[in-house]
């Protein structure tokens, strides 16, 4: 019993703390402390929700927008995990690129958002490498450092047992480099969902990010909050999704 | 099952040992740091006899685990040969199971998967290897405990996991870099009387690698002594205690005659490690 109170103890606090900040912001706005037409009140961005979702579409845009944040989520998990395996492996191209990917890692790839709309048109294909490219390079990078960081005692115990290759990777290195390769995909899952939500309200297109351009240039101020909630609620959601499969693929933290 | 009577373990002949099942031949290994080349094992020579349970002692950073690796096949030494059954050895030996000094538990698998880990490798059908890692886990005394994670577990408790898991894969010869250094005097006595009793029921070949005297007499038939820097063979000492022996053996006379006289060897090696140390310490302030 007192187990699972303890278990739902953080959720508590942290929706309790989400709600007392919200009470404050309220009071603050009301009060006169913040200009209510920089920043909704709360309780205005509440109301609106119904509104946007019947008026807005929100379930096909909340899917279109998680669609593509799955769909690039998979793709930096299968190149991204993949090249940090290939670097790891070899010793030149490692020195080669690593620094390389982590410059890529670090550059404000929308820019080139242009390029990619040439190449790929006025798509949700556009959306989906932009968001893979801007994720990639970290999950790279971590599974690299994961992997590297496998103790060598672990690796001499799979030595010893005549581990084929595949086996010590498989058996091995993947599960002890998966916490990680996982706070890898984390950050890139933040970067990739950054970057289909800017492009979507860049170039106009599609899910979410489509929506609060639009909201924003009616200065409809509650209706753009409450869509910007239905984002965190995407990152929520992929962030839940990543938790659930570090988990069950490595067990016994 | 086990003999009351006791009975005398053969005594070592001297040259040509046709029996033994692993030679250490003149091993050296030498390693290259960046500014200096350490001789970590100067031209190590003994061997092991089918069914003997020998140690090596010596001071800290005297080689041992270097030397162990090479038994292991996971170091290839400068010079110098190891051989299993006669054969040479290139890489690990699918005869010798490894202890490791480390800890080396999976901590993503349970203490079952742990220890089912080397029969899982070798394509063993899920229901055999669980059942027979039951059995091996039993033998270390953590029965209850099949299921739980590593982190879950006391150091020692991990170190039994470790030893049950290369007991599982039955090895011919079983190798222990200092595996109860982590433990506590009375666990590690308990776990020597384990390990003896298990390698007398499988007839085991045993090499132990300790820095403890007592633990080397309570456990061995011989007792391989090792110098400080470089690590080279000091003595071989033979334990002509009876068998079956349990931890209780170490109150005796005779034991306390072969703790000194080992003892007195080490001395002069583990002082002279201390002055090197503090020589070099000395030296770089
Ligand atoms: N990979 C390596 N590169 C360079 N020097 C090494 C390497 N491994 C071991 N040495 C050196 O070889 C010597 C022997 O090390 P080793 O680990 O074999 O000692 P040990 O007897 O096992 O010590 P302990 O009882 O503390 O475990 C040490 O001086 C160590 O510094
Ligand atoms: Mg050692």
């Amino acid at each position: 019993m007192s187990i699972s109170r303890a278990d739902h103890a953080p959720a508590l606090v942290g929706a309790a703390t989400l709600l007392g900040l919200f009470a404050l912001l309220e009071l603050a706005i009301r009060a006169g402390l913040v200009d209510r037409y920089v920043v909704p009140p709360p309780s205005d961005v509440v109301a609106s929700f119904a509104r946007i979702v019947t008026e807005e579409d929100i379930p096909h845009r909340f899917a279109q927008t998680a669609l593509e944040g799955l769909g690039a989520a998979v793709l930096i998990a299968l190149v991204g995990i993949p090249a940090g395996l290939l670097l790891y492996r070899h010793m030149v191209l490692r020195v080669a690129v690593q620094s390389w990917v982590a410059a890529l890692a670090a550059a404000p790839l929308v820019l080139a958002y242009p390029l990619f709309l040439v190449i790929f048109g006025r798509s949700a294909m556009t959306i989906v490498m932009m968001g893979f490219i801007s994720g990639v390079a970290p999950v790279t990078l971590k599974t690299l450092e994961g992997l590297s960081a496998t103790r060598r005692v672990l690796i001499d115990v799979g030595r010893s047992l005549k581990l084929t290759p595949a086996q010590q990777f498989r058996l091995v290195l993947l599960p002890a480099a998966v916490p990680t390769i996982f706070v890898g995909l984390r950050l890139g899952l933040v970067f990739a969902l950054i970057n289909i939500v800017g492009l979507e309200f860049l170039i106009n297109f599609g899910g979410l990010g489509q929506l609060i351009n639009e909201l924003a240039e009616r200065y409809d101020l509650a209706g753009t909050y409450a869509a910007i909630a239905f984002v965190v609620l995407v990152s929520v959601l992929f962030f839940l999704a990543l938790e659930r499969t570090e988990r069950w693929l490595r067990p016994g933290r | 099952m086990s003999d009351p009577t006791v009975v005398p373990w053969p005594r070592p002949v001297s040259a040509a040992r046709p029996e033994s099942v692993l030679t250490v031949d003149d091993i050296l290994v030498r390693f290259q740091t960046r500014d200096a080349s350490v001789t970590a094992v100067d031209r190590m020579t003994f061997d092991v006899r089918h069914g003997e349970f020998i140690s090596v002692i010596g001071p800290s950073g005297c080689g041992k685990s270097t030397l162990f690796n090479v038994i292991g096949g996971l170091i290839t030494p400068t010079s110098g040969l190891v051989t299993v059954a006669g054969e040479p050895i290139r890489g690990p030996h699918p005869a010798i199971g490894m202890v490791f000094q480390e800890e080396s538990t999976f901590p993503w698998r349970t203490v079952l998967d742990n220890v089912a880990f080397p029969l899982e490798v070798r394509g063993v059908s899920r229901r055999v290897r669980l059942e027979k890692a039951r059995d091996v886990v039993a033998m270390v005394g953590l029965t209850g405990f099949e299921g739980h994670y590593p982190s879950e577990l006391s150091g020692g408790m991990r170190q039994r996991v470790s030893i049950a898991r290369t007991l599982a894969s039955e090895p011919k010869i079983l190798l222990m870099d200092e595996p109860f250094a982590a433990l506590d005097e009375q666990t590690r006595l308990l776990l020597g009387d384990k390990v003896l009793q298990i390698q007398q029921t499988l007839k085991q070949t045993t090499l132990l690698i300790t820095h403890s005297i007592t633990e080397a007499v309570q456990l061995s038939d011989r007792v391989v002594v090792m110098s400080y820097r470089p690590g080279r063979l000091k003595r071989i000492v033979d334990i002509d205690l009876p068998h079956p022996r349990t931890s209780e053996i170490m109150t005796s006379d005779a034991f306390g005659h072969y703790v000194a006289e080992i003892w007195g060897d080490l001395r002069d090696e583990a002082s002279r490690g201390m002055a090197e140390a503090e020589a070099s310490r000395g030296a770089r302030t």
